[in-house]
Parts: C-alpha cells; sequence; structure tokens
C-alpha cells in the first residue's frame, strides 16, 4: 500500500495509473460504507500491488533512471530528517560561499555523532533553485572537504547520502576551480582515518558523485543509478542523438545490480514494493538500518588501516572488476 | 565555394582513387592565424605556429623526445587489463573502436610511461595519447597511472604527468570514473613518499581526468592557450545560455584564476621542469631536519584523529 500519494507517474505506469484512478472514483462514490464497493476497492488495490511489483521487479535501465529522478523520490533532507538527531547544520567553505546544493553538518545516528554530508536536490519550485536542483558548485565540494576533516580531527565517522545530476557547470564554477574542488574532495574522502559510508538515494550523477562516494562502504538503493555520464549525455555524444538515452542507459550498466556486481558498490538497499517514491519512510527505515550496520562494522578499526584499506579497495577497481 | 566544389569533386575524386603517394598536408594552416605552414618546418618546431606562437597538439612520442635529456629514456610495459569489461555497444562496438584506435596509434591505449632524465634528475613521465579516443581515460590509463607513481617512488624519481584527454571513457562506464580515486591514491603515493608530482596540463584537460589527478598537482603547469576545465564549454553555454568570455578555460585564463602556477611555452618545458624538480628535489637535508625539529613539537601528531585539545 501507498505510504504517499502519488500524483506523477511514470510512462511505464500506466496500468497503476488507471487503477489507482478507478480506486479514488470509487472511494468518492462510496460514502456510506456500501460492503460491496469496500471490496471492490480491496480487490483493485491488490491488483495495483502485483501490477507495482511485477514492473519493479523488472525495471529496464532508463526506467531506473527516471524512477531515481522521480519528483516525489525522498530527498537528502528527508533521510536527514529522519534519520538523524540533534541534526546541526554546518554552512560554507570559509572562502567565498555557502553552496546550499551540499548540505553538511553533525548530528548523530543510534546516538553515535556523525558528519553527515549530502547533496539536496529540492522538492519544489523553490527549494529546487534554493539548492539549485543538487548540482554543487566548488563552493559545496570545499565545504564537504572542510567537513571531512572537521570529521577526521574528532574521531567521527561520516556519512555521505548522493544525489546529483552532477556538479554544476557554469562560469563561475569553472573559474572558482570547480575541477580542483571535485579532486581535492576525493583525495579528502581517501585520507580520512575515520569511517566514511556512502549512500546513493537517488542519482549518482560523474564527478559530481564520486567526490563524495570514496567510502568504505558504498551502498545504493535499489533503485537508484550511478554513471559516468547521463544516459542523455553519453547517447548525445556518441549516438550524436540524445533520443538513444533509452540504449546508453542499458550500456552504461549504471543499475544498482550492475554495480554490485561490478564490485564498485558493496550492498543495496531494498525499497518498498513501487520505490521509494511510494513509500518513502519505508525506504528510508531500511536506509537508515544498513547505514547504522555498516558504521558499526567500521568503528572498530583503526584509522590508519581503515585508510589503508579504503586505498587498496579503490586501486583495485577495475583491474579485477568486470570479468 | 559552390555546389560544384561540395557536390561534385569529392565523387570525381573517388572515381580517380582517393589515396595518391605524395603525402597529404604538406602544408598546414595555423588554426589561430591562419598562416600557412610547411609540415617539416612545423615539426621542427614542436608543432607551435612560427607566426604567432599558436601551440598545437604535439603527439606523445615527441613529447618524451624533447622532454627527457637528449631525447633518451626507457618505455615501460603496462600491465593487461580487461578490455571492454562492459561488452560496451553505442552505433559500434566498443572492441571495434578499440581495435581502429590500436592500428591507428600502434599503441594499446591512451597513455606512455617512461622513465629517464629530465634536467639532470631522475623522472618518471606519463603521457596521454590525444590521438587514441581522446586520450580518455579508462581502466588501462589508470593502470598506467597506477604503475607510473608506484615506478617513481620505486626510483625516487619524480613524476610528470601530461594529460590531453577529454575526460573519462564513457564505454567503460562506471569503472572509468572508479580511475578517478584510483589514480588519486597513485600520486598520493607519489607525495607521500616526498617526492614532486608535477602535473603538465596540455590541450585539452577536462572531465574526469581535470577532477581527480590532474588538478592535485605539487606544482601545476599548463601549455600556452591549452583548454583546461570540468565541463565542455558547450554544456555550460546550453546550461546557462549565455556567450562565454574571450579566452574562457584556456591556460593564461586559470593562471589568472589562480589555478595554476606557471604557463610555460613548449620550448622552455624541459628547462623550466629541470629546475623546479632539481629545486623541489633537494630534499637530503630537509629530510634530516624535520623529524628533530618533530621531535621537540607536541606529540599529538599521531593521536589517530582524536582531536581534542588538552584543555587547560
Amino acid at each position: 500500500m501507498a505510504d504517499t500519494p502519488v500524483h506523477a507517474f511514470l510512462d511505464f505506469e500506466k496500468t497503476i495509473a488507471e487503477l489507482e484512478g478507478k480506486i479514488e472514483e470509487l472511494r468518492h462514490l462510496n460514502d456510506g460504507g456500501d460492503v460491496s464497493i469496500v471490496d471492490e476497492v480491496e480487490r483493485l488495490q491488490t491488483r495495483v500491488n502485483r501490477e507495482l511489483t511485477q514492473i519493479y521487479s523488472n525495471l529496464t535501465a532508463w526506467q531506473k533512471v527516471q524512477v531515481a529522478r522521480h519528483p516525489a523520490r525522498p530527498h537528502c533532507l528527508d533521510y536527514v530528517s529522519a534519520l538523524v538527531s540533534d541534526f546541526t547544520p554546518l554552512a560554507g567553505d570559509r572562502t567565498y560561499a555557502e553552496d546550499h546544493a551540499i548540505i553538511g553538518g553533525l548530528g548523530r545516528i543510534n546516538g553515535q555523532s556523525v558528519v553527515v554530508i549530502g547533496q539536496e536536490k529540492g522538492h519544489d519550485t523553490e527549494s529546487r533553485v534554493k539548492h539549485n536542483f543538487g548540482m554543487a558548485r566548488p563552493e559545496g565540494y570545499r565545504k564537504a572537504q572542510r567537513l571531512m576533516e572537521l570529521a577526521d580531527r574528532f574521531g567521527l565517522p561520516v556519512v555521505t547520502l548522493v544525489d546529483t545530476a552532477g556538479a554544476y557547470p557554469g562560469i563561475g564554477a569553472e573559474e572558482r576551480g570547480q575541477a580542483e574542488a571535485i579532486a581535492r574532495s576525493i583525495e579528502v574522502c581517501l585520507n580520512l582515518r575515520v569511517p566514511i559510508v556512502s549512500l546513493v538515494i537517488g542519482e549518482g550523477g560523474s564527478g559530481g558523485a564520486i567526490a563524495i562516494a570514496v567510502a568504505d562502504q558504498v551502498l545504493m538503493m535499489e533503485h537508484a543509478v550511478y554513471s559516468v555520464i547521463s544516459p542523455e549525455g553519453c547517447a548525445s555524444i556518441l549516438w550524436r542523438d540524445g533520443k538513444f538515452a533509452t540504449d546508453a542507459a542499458n550500456a552504461l550498466k549504471l543499475t544498482a545490480q550492475d554495480l554490485l556486481q561490478l564490485g564498485v558498490i558493496d550492498e543495496i538497499v531494498s525499497e518498498p514494493v513501487g520505490a521509494a517514491h511510494r513509500g518513502g519512510d519505508r525506504a528510508i527505515r531500511a536506509a537508515g538500518k544498513a547505514i547504522a550496520e555498516a558504521l558499526s562494522d567500521l568503528c572498530g578499526t583503526d584509522g590508519a588501516v581503515l585508510r589503508q584499506n579504503r586505498r587498496k579497495k579503490f586501486l583495485k577497481m577495475g583491474d579485477t572488476a568486470g570479468i | 565555394m559552390n555546389w560544384l566544389n561540395n557536390y561534385v569533386r569529392p565523387k570525381i575524386r573517388s572515381l580517380v582513387g582517393a589515396k595518391s603517394d605524395v603525402p597529404e598536408n604538406l602544408w598546414l594552416q595555423c588554426p589561430s592565424c591562419e598562416q600557412m605552414l610547411f609540415h617539416r618546418d612545423l615539426e621542427a618546431n614542436l608543432n607551435v605556429c612560427s607566426n604567432c606562437g599558436h601551440h598545437m597538439r604535439l603527439p606523445a612520442r615527441r613529447r618524451l623526445d624533447t622532454l627527457f635529456d637528449d631525447g633518451a629514456y626507457t618505455e615501460i610495459e603496462l600491465p593487461d587489463n580487461v578490455a571492454d569489461p562492459l561488452k560496451f555497444r553505442d552505433r559500434k562496438r566498443y572492441t571495434d573502436r578499440l581495435k581502429d584506435s590500436r592500428s591507428s596509434t600502434g599503441r594499446q591505449d591512451a597513455i606512455i610511461v617512461a622513465h629517464g632524465t629530465v634536467g639532470g634528475q631522475k623522472a618518471v613521465i606519463a603521457v596521454f595519447d590525444f590521438l587514441f579516443m581522446g586520450g580518455s581515460m579508462g581502466i588501462a590509463v589508470g593502470n598506467g597511472i597506477v604503475a607510473g607513481a608506484q615506478l617513481a617512488v620505486l626510483q625516487e624519481a619524480a613524476f610528470i604527468v601530461i594529460p590531453s584527454s577529454g575526460g573519462a571513457r564513457m564505454q567503460e562506464g562506471i569503472l572509468s570514473l572508479m580511475q578517478m580515486p584510483r589514480t588519486t591514491i597513485a600520486v598520493q603515493q607519489v607525495k607521500e613518499a616526498g617526492l614532486p608530482y608535477i602535473v603538465l596540463l596540455a590541450d585539452p584537460t577536462t572531465g574526469g581526468v581535470s577532477a581527480s589527478f590532474a588538478m592535485l598537482g605539487d606544482i601545476a603547469v599548463a601549455e600556452p592557450g591549452a583548454i583546461i576545465g570540468f565541463a565542455g564549454a558547450r554544456v555550460i553555454e546550453e546550461t546557462i545560455r549565455e556567450k562565454l568570455p574571450e579566452g574562457f578555460q584556456r591556460a593564461e585564463y586559470l593562471l589568472e584564476h589562480g589555478m595554476i602556477d606557471m604557463v610555460v611555452p613548449r620550448h622552455d618545458l624541459p628547462e623550466s621542469l629541470g629546475r623546479v624538480i632539481g629545486l623541489l628535489g633537494q630534499k637530503s637535508s630537509g629530510a634530516e631536519i624535520i623529524p628533530v625539529t618533530a621531535a621537540t613539537a607536541a606529540p599529538d601528531a599521531d593521536s589517530g584523529g582524536d582531536g581534542a585539545a588538552p584543555a587547560d
């Protein structure tokens, strides 16, 4: 059953939209509690669930991209407000500006003090503009570096939530060293002597994502995607036509399932039937459990060993994977 | 130009036979000042326009010939890797693209690693070959950077990387993205061994290459006019729907914005790089002094991130 009403249906959810439309109609008719109508609603609801299970266990790569970008999907701040107590946002890169595309701060997960860093896309026009649709500028990555270094000094684990189409391509961003900011952020991740756990909650968009996702444990939501380039971008370069995004999505192997097989991620977090945009609370709870487990696995390990293992892990990437 | 030029000539040419024995492009036009340049002169001048000083791309091998002392160096063999890990296919199979690039360039992938001396100083150079799939970085290029870095550590040599790359190799998908942390670890090893890591940014250095090892040099040198940036100019223009400023993402622009240390003309590079390595490389005296001062300082260096400063 749906936790949250879904208004934006994806093109492959037509049957669901029709069924839910019928349910809505029947519910509207039935003010008096007519038993036969209640039965009918229940029957339809069962069908919806069956259809959803069917559709969502057979999503194509391109459909996953659409699900990962669904506007009703829980975003970074939804995860933070549900999973992090005493959340205390920290702002600014101390050099130029505060970038709202990357949120970060102190808080507790299961009582353990942590530093949380994540990309926030926003949920309505106003917040989307404020957070720049989750596309960070160099300041965002420099804030992330600052917070990671803070975590390192105080021995706090770092949790990052990845959800971005990519780093922002703009004049100012280039002038202020977008490439350097991302590179340095990767370097800081690799230098940490505290545990770092990353969870890709929606879109893991290229350099903008990896900048905060070089982690001891990289987790990924079941219907999230993570790629070196957007399928549209890839299609327009290699197929010379953005219309081939479906083919590009397939070729890029960007689903959580593919990435687990390639050894790039460590664990997939299950989403409820019909994905996180239908069951946000349950998706977040499952994510919380996975993060807490990853943290408790890592927390006893010596800092130098953590760092060494992390470097070993990423030094091997591509060396053995994909055979 | 008229329709005759456009449509008839290619047909006639194909009837006569496209290939002639006379090498094409005996004369090249400088893309900057449009001066016609004789190809031998241009080559002798390291692909720098003798009229306006415009730097055209230099083939990877020529790079090594000109940078190493007396053009003497030893190329190292790079480890094999899984070709086409994703079984990638766009309009063409990736394996076919690889085959084409291999036969046209005569090398396995987009990087060459060699060691020798530069200005009398030991150096390992990893140079990108832009002609091999746009110098894009996949696993093989990652292997090159890792091998080069490790060789530098082994030989206690400076590590010089010369990127000329559009970025990550899309055909290797996420595994090419993973070369960003991988190459970063490689250059960290050089830095932690106390050896100079120098990046010579050549045209172009963008995308995943610029956003990893290429921007982490102890010293960042660029060639005049080189395009250096993260996002491609077209992507930026489409995003912001504005015209880009003059000289945007050029080496000189980056210098002005504090992103690189210096812009050095190609002819001066051997001397400049040798001098920089020499200046950084005199670490024998420094290495002995540092532990002494460290021992007298507060013993908190290795407390492992505990960080709590002693309260008063």
